[in-house]
């Protein structure tokens, strides 16, 4: 109970003090304390779950099972991490973009409430309350997004707001209806949309309006991991906030979406017992997939590429998910996260270096080895490249696919090998050449980098034991 | 028919009647006094689904309504329209009779969805749930064919109400923290994109949101 | 046809007839008052229609046969049309034909005819009036349509007889759907009437009529037809409403009492009705004709609401 409070006490704490001082010298130093703390919080929380099982705390609000703790670590993780990036990060953007003060106590605040919306989703047992809890992520990121003011900042962040807002209000819908369900079953008040109580009477459900409901819930929650036709506030999200946000945004606030999904979808195949959410799943999942890759061919903006390639990843999740692939999808959760924030800083860097974001016009990256490396490793191993770890999980959802629908195999094959011609051919022409730009006047952090993609190399030739257990047991719950 | 559930079903024809009547006003001053209706309706009939059930906890919630939805918001947004001087909603995106086509499209679609779910319910007032969801996607139509930022708010706005009207139709309203944590949201959503207006405003001069091309939609 | 109902369809035809202009005068009169004018007082359209009678008519030289007819088919079939709408009785003579559809076939019908006669002499008002007319028309008949479909839906029937019966019946509460197809109905009887938001019957200013438009070539007896017409059409859409939304009172089945009580009842409706009308006319100023099609939509889509919401609300 205490670690719960941690992991979501701390992230509030370090938002409210940076809302005071986050314009300080020593602010960045303070962000990634904050994180920091809440990581450890988080691996306590784990350590005590893998000991003891699965618990619900404080009157029922929270629920920690091995699904969900293992997102609360990774977000943990990625989080600290990124503020680790974002120190340098954004001690040259104050001075190239010439942040007010203000600016840097809402971008330090606001990336600390971020982190605790994101935990609180995780850990809330409360449907309702995991509603509450993407909405305010929504809020938070916009700000971030928002955070320069040029007019595409303002427009991506608008764009943003009104598409989320809307997916999330189908959202609520969704939840209302489950709600609606429930309460014949567990009666009207508080319990009625708690996660454990329903997941127990899940099969005594009303089958027709869960079903209902589910397409309002992964129409609504669909927009925020970024599925296609509601995709398209993503790729300017990604391009226009600060480098640290895109990180974010991409490695964890997708996946936490996602993690709704896959919540919802628990309940409604245990009450429908028939292949109708997966179906659905499977749907958009293959839609966003195709379409992304696609889509990934034409752009020239470094940002909203690999913008569009976190698209096609959580494509590919959902449909692992929708297919039953579960442990290749939690695989796929954590190599694409690590992998795309680490594409990200090195992204980031490379920005600040070549002062723009267009990809024409970034050569040399070479020169800087944990940029240029970090660029062309990250985009490799993103790309499905053994012995990386997206090539494990990306080959064990082609093997399901091929068992269970193999239809399916030629079509993410395709979608796959664009994305590859895509991805590959615009960053080679970026890491070689001849360099241009200017010196970082703080050095860049090679550490995130470095240590994500040796975490995804290491995922990619051998996941240790426990973690496997975790992952299998994460796989079971979801069924 | 008891007399309280049609009153209820007053309130839930008239919440429909305004949900068009929004679709089709294009002065933003009267799209907010019909959004003041609009919040007072759904309290109203909080009330009265509070009073007939004897669910005290309805009657916090329409309280919450009141404050938020008739007092509050409405005051955030005059003053917002004041001082930024937008009156008109120029023109929309698509011309009105067209939309209200759709909007008709939109109701029947919606009711013969509800329809399975009213079947099932015990409410007193499981007849609206096709109503509430026919405003959420009639707030949705709006937001989508109107250009102008604020109209886009108020159609949201307004989806919401029709998500609240929903909560309290179906299922005699969510757990009181779920409704608090929503409505915060709401608040603070306002809040963040009233200073949002001024910073689109100072950047484009303009509130309209076809100003806003699409930066290299590629 | 029992004796009652032939009877009542006689009598019902009769005082429809005749009181016809009287509610036109009493509109007009209660418009006056509001206006805070003395008024022709109520008899005025008999007055108009003796003078018109007296004439001698008129007729362009290149008038077809039609021209001349049109005002007999138009007297006829608006005769027909308020002898089927159940005003004093529900058991009326002619309640077999008593359609829904129909009285809305017949107003069509008219329609038609008036147009064709406006055009018949290739004037440029009459063309233009015939045009409008059209299109008014031709939004206001589905408005109308809804309107008798969401009362057909209550009682299961198109029949009117059965309509009125049922709604007459009906447990007294609040109905959200008869108030939308209300509101709806009385856009469209303004609109079919030639009243105020969408036509000004007091003006002859070319740019904005409709109906006048239509009938300049007409004189004497041919015009005094034609108004008369118009004012049959004007009550027989007050009665229809009556019965639609206010049909308490009215006869049932070989009821004779019931008849005796109806008549002053029905007398008593058509005085509110016609000061409700003026109110109406006094406050609303006459919209662009542009704005019609607007006007019409809305009325439309009241009526598609008031049906969406019986079906939802079964209320």
């Amino acid at each position: 109970m205490m670690e719960i409070l941690a992991v979501l006490g701390l992230p509030l704490a370090g938002g409210a003090l940076l809302a005071l001082w986050g314009h300080e010298k020593w602010a960045p130093e303070l962000n990634s304390m904050a994180s920091f703390c809440t990581f450890i919080a988080s691996i306590l929380l784990a350590w005590k779950v893998l000991v003891s099982g699965s618990m619900v705390v404080l009157n029922e609000q929270f629920f920690i099972d091995s699904f969900n703790v293992f997102l609360v670590v990774l977000t943990a993780f990625v989080a600290f991490t990124t503020t680790l990036f974002s120190r340098p990060y954004m001690r040259n953007e104050a001075v190239l973009s010439s942040l007010s003060n203000y600016q840097l106590r809402l971008y330090h605040s606001m990336y600390q409430i971020f982190c605790f919306t994101m935990l609180l989703a995780l850990t809330t047992n409360n449907l309702g309350i995991l509603w509450v809890a993407m909405e305010g992520a929504t809020l938070a990121t916009v700000l971030l997004v928002s955070l320069y003011r040029t007019r595409e900042s303002l427009e991506a962040a608008w764009k943003y707001f009104i598409l989320c807002g809307v997916g999330i209000a189908q959202a609520l819908f969704g939840t209302i209806l489950i709600y609606f369900a429930s309460e014949k079953v567990l009666g009207a008040g508080g319990t009625a949309l708690l996660w454990t109580h329903l997941d127990a009477a899940k099969g005594s459900l009303e089958p027709t309006v869960l079903s209902i409901a589910f397409v309002f819930l992964i129409v609504g929650y669909g927009t925020k991991v970024g599925l296609v036709p509601l995709h398209s506030w993503l790729p300017d999200a990604h391009a226009e906030g600060p480098t640290p946000v895109s990180a974010v945004l991409s490695g964890l606030l997708l996946n936490v979406a996602l993690y709704a999904v896959v919540r919802c979808k628990i309940l409604v195949e245990g009450a429908l017992h028939n292949r109708f959410a997966d179906d659905l799943m499977i749907g958009f999942g293959l839609l966003t997939v195709l379409t992304a890759a696609f889509l990934l061919w034409r752009q020239k903006d470094i940002k909203r590429l690999f913008g569009y390639s976190s698209i096609e990843h959580m494509g590919l999740m959902t449909f692992a998910f929708g297919i039953g692939a579960n442990f290749a999808g939690l695989l796929h959760m954590t190599v694409h996260s690590l992998t795309k924030s680490a594409i990200f800083f090195s992204v980031g860097h490379a920005v600040q270096r070549s002062g723009t974001q267009t990809m024409e016009a970034i050569r040399g990256l070479i020169k800087f080895p944990a940029i240029g490396w970090g660029l062309m490793l990250g985009a490799l191993a993103i790309l499905g490249m053994p012995p990386f770890g997206v090539f494990t999980s990306e080959f064990l959802i082609l093997t399901h696919a091929m068992q269970s629908h193999p239809w399916s195999t030629p079509v993410l094959l395709i979608a796959l090998g664009v994305a590859f011609a895509s991805i590959f051919g615009k960053v080679q022409s970026m890491v070689w050449g001849e360099p241009a730009g200017k010196e970082l006047l703080h050095a860049q952090a090679s550490l995130p980098i470095l240590l994500h993609l040796a975490m995804v190399l290491l995922l990619g030739l051998y996941i240790p034991p426990y973690l496997a257990r975790w992952y299998s047991e994460a796989a079971r719950l979801i069924g | 028919m008891a007399l309280s559930s049609q009153f209820i079903n007053l309130l839930a024809s008239i919440l429909l009647l305004l949900a068009f009547a929004m679709l089709s006003q294009r002065r933003i001053r009267s799209l907010i006094r019909l959004f003041m209706v609009q919040g007072m309706t759904l309290a109203v009939s909080t009330v009265v689904i509070a009073s007939t059930t004897n669910q005290s906890h309805l009657y916090y919630s329409a309280l919450l309504t009141f404050s938020l939805k008739v007092v509050i918001l409405p005051w955030i947004l005059f003053r917002m329209i004041r001082q930024l001087n937008v009156e008109w909603d120029v023109e929309t995106l698509i011309n009105i009779p067209s939309t209200m086509l759709v909007g008709i499209a939109i109701v029947i679609v919606s009711f013969n969805l509800a329809l399975p779910i009213s079947h099932l319910a015990g409410t007193i007032t499981r007849s609206t749930i096709g109503i509430a969801m026919a405003c959420v996607l009639l707030s949705l139509l709006m937001m989508i064919t109107r250009s102008k930022a604020i109209s886009q708010v108020i159609g949201f706005l307004s989806m919401e109400n029709g998500l609240f009207f929903a909560a309290t139709s179906t299922t005699y309203g969510m757990p009181m923290v779920v409704e608090l944590g929503v409505a915060l949201d709401v608040l603070v959503g306002v809040l963040i994109l009233g200073v949002f207006f001024f910073q689109i405003r100072e950047k484009f001069e303009s509130l309209d949101l076809k100003h806003l091309e699409k930066a290299e939609e590629e | 046809m029992s004796a009652f109902g032939f009877f009542a369809q006689f009598l019902q035809l009769f005082l429809t007839v005749l009181l016809a202009p009287l509610l036109l005068g009493w509109v007009n009169q209660c418009r006056a008052w509001l206006q805070n004018r003395q008024g022709p007082g109520i008899e005025q359209p008999y007055r108009k229609l003796r003078k018109l009678f007296r004439k001698d008519a008129v007729i362009a030289e290149n008038a077809s046969p039609l021209f001349r007819i049109v005002p007999y088919i138009l007297f006829g079939a608006m005769c027909l049309a308020a002898a089927i709408v159940p005003s004093l009785a529900t058991d009326l003579g002619f309640s077999e034909a008593a359609d829904a559809i129909a009285l809305v076939g017949v107003f069509a019908l008219a329609r038609i005819f008036i147009s064709l006669a406006a055009m018949d002499i290739g004037t440029a008002f009459g063309s233009m009036g015939a045009r409008r007319e059209m299109l008014v028309g031709f939004l206001a008949e589905p408005a109308l349509l809804m309107v008798l479909f969401t009362a057909s839906l209550i009682s299961q029937s198109t029949s009117l007889t059965v309509i009125v019966e049922t709604l007459a019946h009906r447990h007294f509460g609040i109905y959200p759907s008869m108030a939308f197809t209300g509101i709806a109905f009385l856009m469209v009887l303004l609109a079919e009437n030639a009243r105020i938001p969408v036509d000004n019957p007091a003006s002859h200013l070319e740019l904005t009529m409709i109906h006048e438009a239509m009938t300049l070539e007409y004189s004497a007896r041919h015009l005094a037809l034609v108004e008369w017409a118009s004012s049959i059409k004007l009550f027989a859409y007050v009665t229809m409403g009556i019965a639609l939304f206010a049909p308490w009172g009215i006869a049932q089945a070989a009821d004779w009492l019931g008849m005796a009580f109806a008549l002053p009842i029905l007398i008593g409706k058509l005085l509110v009705a016609g000061c409700g009308l003026a109110v109406i006319e006094t406050v609303m100023a006459k919209q662009r004709i542009f704005r019609a099609p607007e006007f019409m939509g809305t009325a439309f889509l009241f009526g598609v609401l008031g049906m969406l919401v019986h079906f939802l609300l079964g209320a």
